[in-house]
């Protein structure tokens, strides 16, 4: 297999157009699932050469503007971010580990793929996503940290991440760069539900890379509340990406978005329809986070998510409620 | 002195830094797979994907067009093999299934293929590339799993001698003015030492070397010659590092074998490095256990009644069980005691030892029903052990040979702050954090088994030490020079030790704790032998008395503190009176009540460990005191230990810097048992699922953020000569039950199956 560099944007002939060829940037989880022989990509293409456009981090303005290419750790650690983006900051501190971080790019990070180990493992041989058409092994298999949000009878995979929480929430768009040039879409149109095809899991054309993530607005008042069973450097079994808009007391704007307990990014808009010009107090929080979840599906060990996650979404409200900013 | 090399007290060894510290530290170190090879081939095993059932065929077309494969060896075409025997049954092996020997297949994970190539890549590529057909029977997966059959442990398993009992149990407890009955579970969980499973053979014409991980050199040289067919003088397995054990090396895998087998067709070494998934099932486990504990006492606490009763998972093929009643039932004092011990076996590969094997789940049930027993009985957890504390076990009456069980809660309680609990649950919190105190005990059989060792002297002081012991982290170089540099009085800088190598005179298996026990035990006689023939050669008229051979030192240093400078004989002068260069003296140790045929089989690879509560007229073990801070978040239900505090006493510490870092990471790994570590198996086709880093957890040092061990002074002249019990499994006991218990007090709900995860919590 040939490893290609990538120093100019998607052009007609990239590279990447090539079949299934795989763009690799930190490399955290594309060489992993290459070497358990769930990812055969006929060519990778380097894009780490892109020129320094693609990891900029950029502040400035109305819009936060953040290059693809910026690496997890760096972000995190921006000043300006942390000030006005504590939920980005967060969702990116409570990732991964400090090693992963600093490798591990925003654009990867969003694309990052399920852990169900029914899926990283080739042994089983029902896997939608992995083998269409093969069946689920997860759906009655052991499936604690699975999904009940999104899922369909044909893949109850959770999405991992925890960044995309926060973009969902912020309205993001995406900044794609193909051979046709740039194109722009709502963040919350990335990635696909598993539906009937688990195997598609985003939107992206091939030759496509995703260049950039745009969030309009400031949000000082946002949080990132994640539980998990260590206290670093692992997934979350729920959690809750929180931004709101308070005055005197009353709601007028709020942000939910959550992670570890859905199959894609998941933005919850009955929680915030409820929330917004309301006063806040704990009960309302604890109707918003009930309404979170009046749709999900529990499994065998994973029922319990659905409990965790509404008292997560109450929890991160009142947090960023009375957090000092 | 600091936190990490404590201040030595009565009858503790210096906290000298670690022998092969700056090695370790600066990647020096060479482990088995680093071991380099005259142009190795490279070895990738492929695994079944069912746990029961046969191969009906392999396609191996896509896998034999990978460049740079040279062979692929299945049960079709491998190289024959004679049978291994259990370790328990005169053997040497930890599984008596033996893969590629046909096409049937009884576990998940079971090699069925090794795909040599010239390049690990290339052989990885062509594994993937194996196709298996089966023919897949519905396995069973374990406790409840249609198909299972449970029988009684004792007549099944020569591991497991006698359910032990004393009294009228059912009387007892009939009688009792408190009775409790509970039940417990324990997961199944893997060791996941950091080295990986790695094998590296190589022939030299007849002469067979092997580098692997292993706590038993001896155990895997007669091992594996036993299955070659050879002469076990011709194999030589070496490893001077040990990247972890845990008992998973304790005794033979079959991969050796099948490599050492297929490098000899081959004519080419060999290197095999198994991935961490296959580790899983290519090796041993601790096997999942469930308990029934009856306890029965009177209003003031004293214990009229205990009965124990454990099950536990084990392979088709072989009987393996931990059958920790022989400890349960002798910690306290109590008349009536009760016990039974059964099998059930699944479709699973068979499980071995792990860190402190019994002691880990049968006191997580005892210590857990201790706990609510003293709930019962609105008593403080220490006190209820206090009054049952004894000197003399219940079953046979024999007396400990030392027990500082109460002095280690006490210290442990005064470090941790036990008095500023308030005892009722759900009664202490900070902030958005529920707080729970908790405690237990801990304890481990002290053990001994045969050793020898040679010990080689120069006249400047330089000293060699030779014995095929183990260094798989514990610490085993620096107690060694350590022991040698104290009896010879030699200083510690001059002392070079040699371990990992059966080609070394023969140590014990890093198991059962035994090792610095009997290892220094065997360097001090083979020391004393070396003083004996340069005190002969100096002082040839004097008749010494055993105090003056014992205290008098060589070179400029005294052999102990209590004999004066003055009393050291000049190496110099001895040397030249024996009119030789160097002195060299071998010799074999073997502990009191070890068997008539224990040294010969030392030689053989049997470890034949004594000690514990299997001696004649008394009773060894280890003891602690475990104290834990357990926070659960109100809204998240997490559960985060942020304070662990063991106080210990075993005997004499050679070395408090090594031996409070065993402790350490014993604490740890018990927090880690108590909340962590579960291997979960899918009940319907008997596989282990997160059988990876990222799923199986262990802590992160985010979760450890306060670990204290306390390390009491204890001297015990009953035991062995270095009068030192083992503690490298002595920590990770207690904990399980510690952290329940204080669970329970944090939110007044009792958990009584581990792990205990966030959605166990209801408050």
């Amino acid at each position: 297999m040939a490893v290609q560099a990538l120093s100019a944007a998607a052009t007609a002939n990239s590279p990447l157009t090539q079949a299934n060829a795989q763009p690799l940037a930190g490399g955290t989880t594309l060489i992993d699932l290459m070497k358990l022989d769930v990812m055969r990509p006929a060519a990778i293409v380097d894009i780490n050469p892109l020129d320094q456009r693609w990891s900029a981090i950029d502040p400035g303005g109305e819009n936060l503007r953040l290059g693809a290419l910026a690496k997890m750790s760096d972000v995190a650690a921006h000043d300006e971010i942390q000030r006005h983006y504590p939920v980005i900051a967060n969702s990116l501190k409570l990732a991964a580990s400090a090693q992963l971080r600093n490798m591990a790019t925003l654009g990867g990070n969003v694309m990052q793929r399920t852990r169900c180990s029914y899926f990283r493992d080739v042994s089983y041989r029902n896997c939608n996503k992995r083998s269409p058409g093969s069946g689920c092994a997860a759906m009655d298999g052991v499936n604690r940290m699975h999904a009940v949000l999104g899922t369909s009878d044909q893949c109850i995979a959770t999405y991992p991440g925890d960044f995309a929480q926060a973009l969902i929430a912020l309205d993001a768009t995406v900044e794609v760069t193909g051979r046709s040039g740039i194109r722009r879409l709502p963040f919350a149109e990335l990635h696909k539900a598993p539906g009937s095809t688990p195997e598609i899991e985003t939107t992206l054309q091939s030759g496509e890379l995703i260049s950039a993530f745009v969030i309009p607005g400031r949000w000082p008042r946002s949080v990132y509340l994640k539980a998990r069973d260590r206290q670093s450097y692992e997934f979350a079994l729920s959690s809750a990406a929180v931004a709101l808009d308070v005055q005197d007391g009353t709601i007028r704007d709020a942000r939910i978005a959550l992670g570890g307990v859905a199959t894609v990014p998941w933005r919850a808009r009955e929680t915030e329809a409820l929330l917004k010009g309301q006063k806040f107090d704990d009960g309302l929080a604890q109707r918003a986070a009930d309404a979170a979840f009046a749709d999900a599906k529990g499994r065998q060990h994973n029922s319990f998510k659905i409990a965790l996650g509404k008292r997560v979404v109450a929890r991160a409200l009142q947090q960023a409620v009375t957090m000092e900013i | 002195m600091t936190a990490a090399a404590p201040e030595p007290k009565a009858n503790m060894g210096r906290p000298v830094p670690r022998y092969d510290a700056v090695v370790k530290v600066t990647g020096r170190a060479t482990y088995g797979s680093d071991m380099p090879l005259d142009n190795p081939a490279y070895a990738f095993l492929v695994t079944s994907a069912i746990a029961r059932g046969r191969i009906d065929g392999f396609d191996l077309a896509g896998a034999n067009r990978v460049r740079g494969v040279i062979d692929i060896v299945t049960h079709e075409n491998a190289p024959k093999l004679k049978e291994s025997k259990l370790f328990s049954n005169g053997g040497y092996a930890g599984t008596t299934i033996q893969p590629l020997k046909s096409a049937d297949i009884s576990h998940d994970g079971e090699i069925i293929a090794v795909v040599i190539a010239e390049s690990y890549e290339a052989a990885r590529e062509a594994a993937n590339r194996v196709k298996v057909s089966y023919a897949a029977a519905t396995p069973s997966a374990t406790f409840d799993s249609p198909g299972t059959t449970t029988a009684a442990a004792k007549g099944q398993s020569s591991q497991f001698k006698e359910d032990p009992k004393v009294g009228d149990f059912a009387k007892g407890f009939n009688e009792a003015e408190v009775k409790l009955t509970a039940s417990y579970d324990t997961p199944t969980q893997h060791h996941n030492p950091m080295e990986l499973f790695s094998t590296s053979c190589a022939w030299m014409g007849d002469n067979l070397v092997i580098y692997e991980p292993s706590q038993y050199v001896y155990g895997l040289k007669n091992g594996v010659a036993e299955q070659l067919g050879i002469d076990a003088d011709k194999v030589r397995v070496v490893n001077p590092y040990v990247g972890g054990g845990f008992g998973s090396r304790g005794s033979m895998t079959p991969r050796t074998a099948i490599i050492a087998g297929i490098a000899k067709r081959l004519n080419r070494p060999i290197k095999l490095v198994p991935t961490r998934d296959q580790g899983f099932t290519i090796a041993t486990y601790r096997a999942e256990t469930r308990h029934e504990i009856k306890l029965g006492a009177s209003r003031d606490g004293k214990l009229v009644a205990l009965r124990h009763e454990g099950a536990e998972v084990s392979s088709r093929a072989d009987p393996y069980c931990v059958g920790g009643t022989k400890t349960t039932t002798r910690l306290y004092a109590c008349p009536n005691v009760d016990s039974l011990v059964s099998i059930v076996r699944a479709d699973r590969n068979t499980p071995g030892f792990m860190r402190s094997p019994p002691e880990v789940p049968y006191l997580f049930a005892l210590e857990s029903a201790m706990d609510e027993l003293a709930v019962k009985l609105n008593m403080d957890p220490v006190e209820l052990r206090r009054i049952n504390d004894t000197t003399n076990e219940p079953i046979g009456g024999k007396p400990y040979t030392s027990r500082s069980l109460m002095a280690c809660f006490d210290e442990a309680a005064k470090a941790f702050g036990w008095a500023q609990r308030s005892a009722a649950p759900k009664s202490m919190s900070d902030g958005d954090w529920l707080i729970g105190y908790g405690c237990a005990a801990t304890c481990y059989p002290t053990q001994m088994a045969p050793a020898a060792a040679r010990v080689r002297l120069q006249r400047d002081g330089r000293t060699r030490v030779e014995i095929a012991g183990h260094e798989i982290g514990t610490g085993a170089y620096t107690i060694l020079a350590q022991t040698a540099a104290e009896r010879l009085g030699v200083p510690l800088e001059k002392v070079a030790v040699f371990v990992g190598d059966s080609d070394l005179p023969p140590g014990p298996v890093a198991g059962g704790s035994n090792s610095t026990a009997s290892t220094c035990s065997a360097v001090m006689m083979v020391c004393d032998q070396v003083r004996q023939r340069l005190l002969k050669a100096v002082m040839p008229n004097k008749s010494l008395t055993d105090k003056a051979k014992e205290t008098i030192g060589l070179g400029q240093t005294p052999a102990t503190k209590a004999a004066k400078s003055s009393e050291a004989i000049d190496l110099e002068k001895a040397f030249d009176a024996l009119g030789t260069g160097l002195i060299e003296e071998y010799g074999e140790w073997k502990p009191e009540g070890a068997p008539m045929d224990s040294l010969r089989a030392m030689h053989a690879g049997h470890a034949r460990l004594v000690g514990g509560a299997s001696m004649k007229d008394k009773i060894a073990y280890a003891f602690g005191a475990e104290f834990v801070e357990v926070r659960i978040n109100r809204f998240t239900h997490e559960i985060r230990a942020p304070r662990l505090v063991g106080a210990f006493a075993a005997g004499r510490i050679m070395n408090p810097r090594t031996a409070r870092s065993q402790l350490m990471g014993g604490l740890i790994w018990g927090m880690s048992s108590a909340l962590l570590e579960a291997t979960e198996i899918d009940q319907r086709t008997a596989r282990y699922v997160n059988d990876n880093f990222a799923d199986y957890l262990v802590p992160v040092n985010a979760d450890v953020p306060g670990v204290e061990v306390i390390l009491l002074s204890e001297q015990d002249d009953h035991i062995n000569p270095a009068g030192a019990k083992g503690l490298g499994e002595l920590a990770n006991v207690g904990t399980n039950a510690a952290i329940c218990n204080a669970i329970y007090h944090a939110t007044g709900q009792r958990i009584r199956k581990l792990p205990v995860r966030l959605e166990n919590i209801e408050v």
